[in-house]
């Protein structure tokens, strides 16, 4: 075979893949574990979105979560009977997609000058001033519902058919989240699609050349904050995209969903598969948001069958382990699990 | 011989201490103009200014006939003035030919869209800045390395990249500041040829170096800073002999 | 949808000590006394504000590096202080004593402590490129986090009160003996510091090694042992906020510590990083600001935003600073050079 139809039949291979896996995965371990699929993926969506700020540029941003705050509280508003608006979503997704990268811009363009550690914390006060106001904006006008949340959100349609609701295909029940799954695996190669493409070109090398020497990138005729102010928005406008995909996916939001710990995991996702390379960050997602499920179902178990009893609350260990985790990867693994081939050069030393 | 640089009144003081004091030169189209002086004088920090990576306090410089805009270093840059750094700054981690291509980032257009979609202008651009870059390294003579990550180049190959770099932004005039240091003397013999063929190919040259036999061989004109004021400026020859410039070397 | 809602005085102060200050139902348009409440309990918080805040600028002055995981370190102060207080006041002994004790104890743990997470988590990454201390850290601060919910579980604890709890009057403003005491002595404990970085032989291989590592190497300043000290000076400082915390809002928790972390760094901030002076008044203009912006968000607005966005303050200050005055107001520049 030559390299072209190799990589064609590669290619129709990971299709059949991904399309067969909800079905295998449902068959077997049952909609539960589908429902843990659709989840992984928008983690795959925000990680992708979050490594271009974090892995492409360079930027450290701790408030990630507040962006894909912002669009799911568009979905929510404009698809819910909280205002009894009821938008279609490919209304809303491009709408929070804008909104949420104009937050990004917002943010992004008085702090980009700073450097790294201070944007760390501006973003971090970012996504805190965000919680704050979603939980309170319920007085005097009830805007968010405060920390009630919003609820019956309406669930996102194609071609006029909720995706909540289950359809029959060639005599095969494709369940809800089934539907999801798949409207989520198609937004997530468009966004790998979107990084690969933007990696190779004159933007994502001005964005390594940034993470690389800033000063250099300058005398190289970057204008270095336009060019970052680009990543950030970029970022934030995938992670609002996300957002409005979670509010009609779960048909529920709340303050709560937007915590710090949210931003750092969907860091972690980055950091641990490996910054800047785009199969290390799905790696990362699919690691951070299968991995704490097994150990939801097992850590208790596991346990209660090697002490007698629950020693540890499987919750608190699984984000001990996180943070260990982030520890060790800096200390021995700087580059990820996975990382881009140029890393692994680095590494290695000459 | 028409004046392609003109330094009108540069001033610079950091905390009180004044680095440059109103220094004032002009650097004709197509020449090679050497800038020496003892440490401290203040070579580096007029480069800084000239490049806008140092705000300036008081003048001004007009570039190929407009002021040019001090402060910004893109905006420097795509005006027509490339430089070096004395202690090479490289994308360590990318390859040599990207570290060129990313020379071309001011002379070429596409954004977002183009670079996702693909269109054929965008692909087009991106097969010209890869030609580009790879003939400006065979220009410089490191071919060779064009696929090795610049961290790992010899270091008088990394100065030759760093040019290549520079030239990839099509300037008009090429600064280097100190591109001799620490080279041998083979080095620094191919280095003269490279900035003489340079020249030769239409792009002026400003110079700053400690190697005063490389500066004289090379340079057509040489300004000369004592602690951040022009105590001379004129051909080689004349500056050689300038008792206040022997001073200032030898002096106190 | 609901009218807007006047806000009751009540609601404005929110921790429990503060309740105990004048203004229920009071009139509408701010008096003498209010203002000079809100200045107190301001300055309290204040107070403790600087002292975590000192913190994170002796750290950063040195290494130029914000130690994420300070904030935790406060927390786990707290909660050890009020652990062996609990003990130590159940077996009978008197409470200055038992007081004593646990400060001592709260501060050993918080030194250990800083020590450890400098030599695991920042020594092996001070050639790194900036990102890796900084995710180190957040990995730091999760752990302690994690840990201090197995040791103490997930609830509010309330702290034995072992400080006097009278109150006086000035001009019609209740200050209370806790608030003295903790006003007392984080201006003490500043003034040692000061002299101890000012005057000691410690202070000066401090600030040549701030000034240069290498160069205060040469001359014979072990480099890694003062980095070391700066930490462990710096956890016991934040030992002693973490006990001032707790007593002054009578309450400790596994997450005090994020939230008062990030605050203290704002001070330091708002003063000025790696400036001592500016850690006190950066720490001290950040309390007041809050406790002014929570007392009168209200009226500002007209009733529209209510005290429960006070938290939202530290965070609009420390934007607001680092976009017009990144250097803080006693500091030197912070934004990238050349």
């Amino acid at each position: 075979m030559n390299p072209r139809h190799r990589a064609f039949v590669g290619t129709a291979l990971i299709a059949v893949a991904l399309a067969m896996l909800p079905l295998v995965v449902g068959g077997a371990l049952g909609n539960t574990w589908v429902r843990v699929l659709d989840y992984a993926l928008l983690y795959i969506i925000l990680a992708l979105g979050l490594n271009i700020v974090v892995g492409f540029a360079g930027l450290l941003d701790l408030g990630y979560i507040a962006f894909y705050a912002v669009g799911a509280y568009l979905y929510a508003l404009l698809a819910s009977p909280h205002f009894g608006l009821h938008w279609p979503a490919w209304a809303i997704l491009p709408l929070g997609a804008l909104v949420a990268g104009f937050f990004g811009v917002l943010l992004g363009a008085p702090t980009l000058r700073l450097r790294g550690d201070y944007l760390a914390i501006v973003t971090l006060g970012f996504g805190e001033i965000i919680r704050i106001f979603l939980n309170n904006l319920n007085t005097p006008v009830n805007i968010t519902n405060g920390p009630q949340g919003i609820a019956r959100i309406d669930p996102i349609s194609v071609a006029g058919h909720p995706l909540s609701k289950p359809i029959e295909v060639f005599g095969v029940t494709l369940s809800g989240v089934m539907l999801y799954y798949y409207l989520f695996v198609l937004l997530a190669i468009a966004i790998v699609f979107v990084g690969i493409r933007l990696q190779d070109s004159r933007i994502g090398r001005a964005w390594v050349a940034i993470r690389e020497d800033e000063i250099a990138a300058k005398a190289c005729g970057i204008d270095t904050r336009n060019v970052k102010l680009l990543a950030f928005a970029m970022g934030a406008s995938f992670g609002g995209v996300a957002g409005g995909l979670f509010a009609g996916f779960q048909e529920f939001v709340s303050p709560e969903s937007f915590g710090l710990l949210e931003s750092v995991m969907v860091l972690c996702m980055v950091v641990l598969g490996g910054m800047g390379h785009i199969p290390g960050v799905i790696l990362g997602g699919l690691l951070l948001t299968l991995l704490p499920e097994a150990f939801r179902y097992g850590a208790g178990p596991v346990q209660q069958a090697l002490f007698g009893k629950v020693l540890l609350d499987p919750e608190s260990l699984r984000m001990l382990l996180f943070g260990i985790a982030l520890i060790l990867v800096m200390l021995y693994r700087p580059a990820g699990l996975w990382p881009e081939a140029r890393h692994r050069r680095e590494l290695s030393g000459k | 011989m028409s004046v392609l640089l003109e330094a009108r009144n540069i001033g610079k003081s950091f905390g009180g201490v004044q680095a440059l004091k109103d220094v004032s030169l002009a650097i004709a189209a197509g020449e090679i103009y050497g800038l020496i002086g003892p440490n401290g004088a203040g070579k580096t920090t007029f480069f800084n200014v000239l490049t806008g990576l140092y705000p300036k306090d008081g003048g001004e410089v007009i570039f190929n006939g407009a002021p040019l805009p001090l402060g910004s270093p893109h905006e420097v840059t795509r005006a027509g003035i490339a430089r070096t750094f004395q202690n090479i700054r490289l994308f360590a981690n990318m390859t040599a030919l990207e570290n060129v291509m990313v020379g071309r980032h001011a002379r070429t257009k596409v954004g977002v869209g183009g670079a996702v979609l693909r269109f054929s202008r965008a692909r087009e651009e991106e097969a010209a800045i890869r030609r580009r870059a790879g003939e400006l390294l065979y220009y410089v003579g490191i071919a060779d390395h064009a696929r090795k990550l610049a961290r790992n180049l010899p270091y008088g190959d990394q100065r030759r990249l760093e040019i290549a770099r520079a030239l990839a932004t099509e300037p008009k005039l090429l600064a280097l500041d100190e591109p001799a240091a620490g080279m041998n003397a083979t080095e620094t013999a191919e280095l003269k040829t490279l900035i003489e063929g340079i020249r030769a190919d239409g792009v002026t040259v400003l110079l700053i170096e400690h190697d005063v036999k490389l500066v004289m061989g090379l340079c057509d004109r040489v300004a000369v800073l004592d602690y951040g004021e022009k105590i001379a400026e004129d051909v080689a020859d004349v500056v050689k002999r300038d008792p206040k410039v022997i001073e200032a070397y030898l002096g106190a | 949808m609901p009218l807007p809602v006047t806000i009751e005085r009540s609601e404005r102060i929110r921790h429990p000590l503060r309740e105990e200050g004048p203004g229920g139902g009071g009139p509408i348009i701010a008096s003498v006394d209010i203002f000079l409440q809100q200045l107190i309990n301001g300055l309290t918080l204040g107070s403790i504000y600087a002292l975590v805040a000192l913190g994170y600028t002796m750290v950063y002055g040195i290494l130029g590096l914000i130690n994420f995981a300070h904030g935790e370190v406060v927390m786990i102060g707290a909660l050890t202080a009020l652990a062996v207080a609990k003990m130590l006041a159940a077996a009978g002994l008197p409470a200055p004593l038992v007081l004593l004790l646990a400060l001592a104890a709260a501060a050993l743990v918080c030194m250990a402590l800083g020590a450890t997470i400098e030599r695991v988590a920042y020594r092996p990454l001070r050639n790194a490129p900036r990102l890796a201390p900084l995710i180190t850290a957040i990995g730091v601060s999760i752990v302690l986090q994690q840990v201090a919910m197995l040791v103490w579980g997930r609830n509010y604890h309330s702290v034995p009160q072992l400080l006097p709890a009278g109150s006086h009057e000035i001009l019609g403003a209740q200050i209370t003996e806790v608030q003295l005491i903790i006003m007392a002595t984080a201006a003490l404990t500043m003034l040692g510091l000061m002299q101890l970085v000012n005057r000691t032989k410690l202070g000066r291989a401090m600030r040549a090694t701030a000034e240069s590592p290498a160069i205060a190497a040469l001359m014979g300043v072990d480099a890694n042992r003062i980095i070391m000290l700066t930490f462990v000076i710096g956890s016991a400082l934040g030992a002693l906020a973490g006990v001032m915390v707790s007593a002054n809002y009578g309450i400790a928790h596994y997450h005090m510590g994020f939230l008062l972390g990030l605050k203290a760094f704002t001070a330091a901030v708002l003063g000025g990083i790696g400036n001592l002076g500016g850690a006190m008044v950066g720490g001290l203009l950040l309390g007041v600001i809050e406790a002014l912006g929570a007392g009168y968000i209200g009226d500002l607005t007209g009733g529209v935003l209510g005290s429960n966005y006070q938290d939202v303050f530290a965070f609009f200050v420390l934007i607001v600073v680092l976009i017009f005055r990144p250097s803080g107001l006693m500091g030197e520049k912070v934004a990238e050079r050349a």
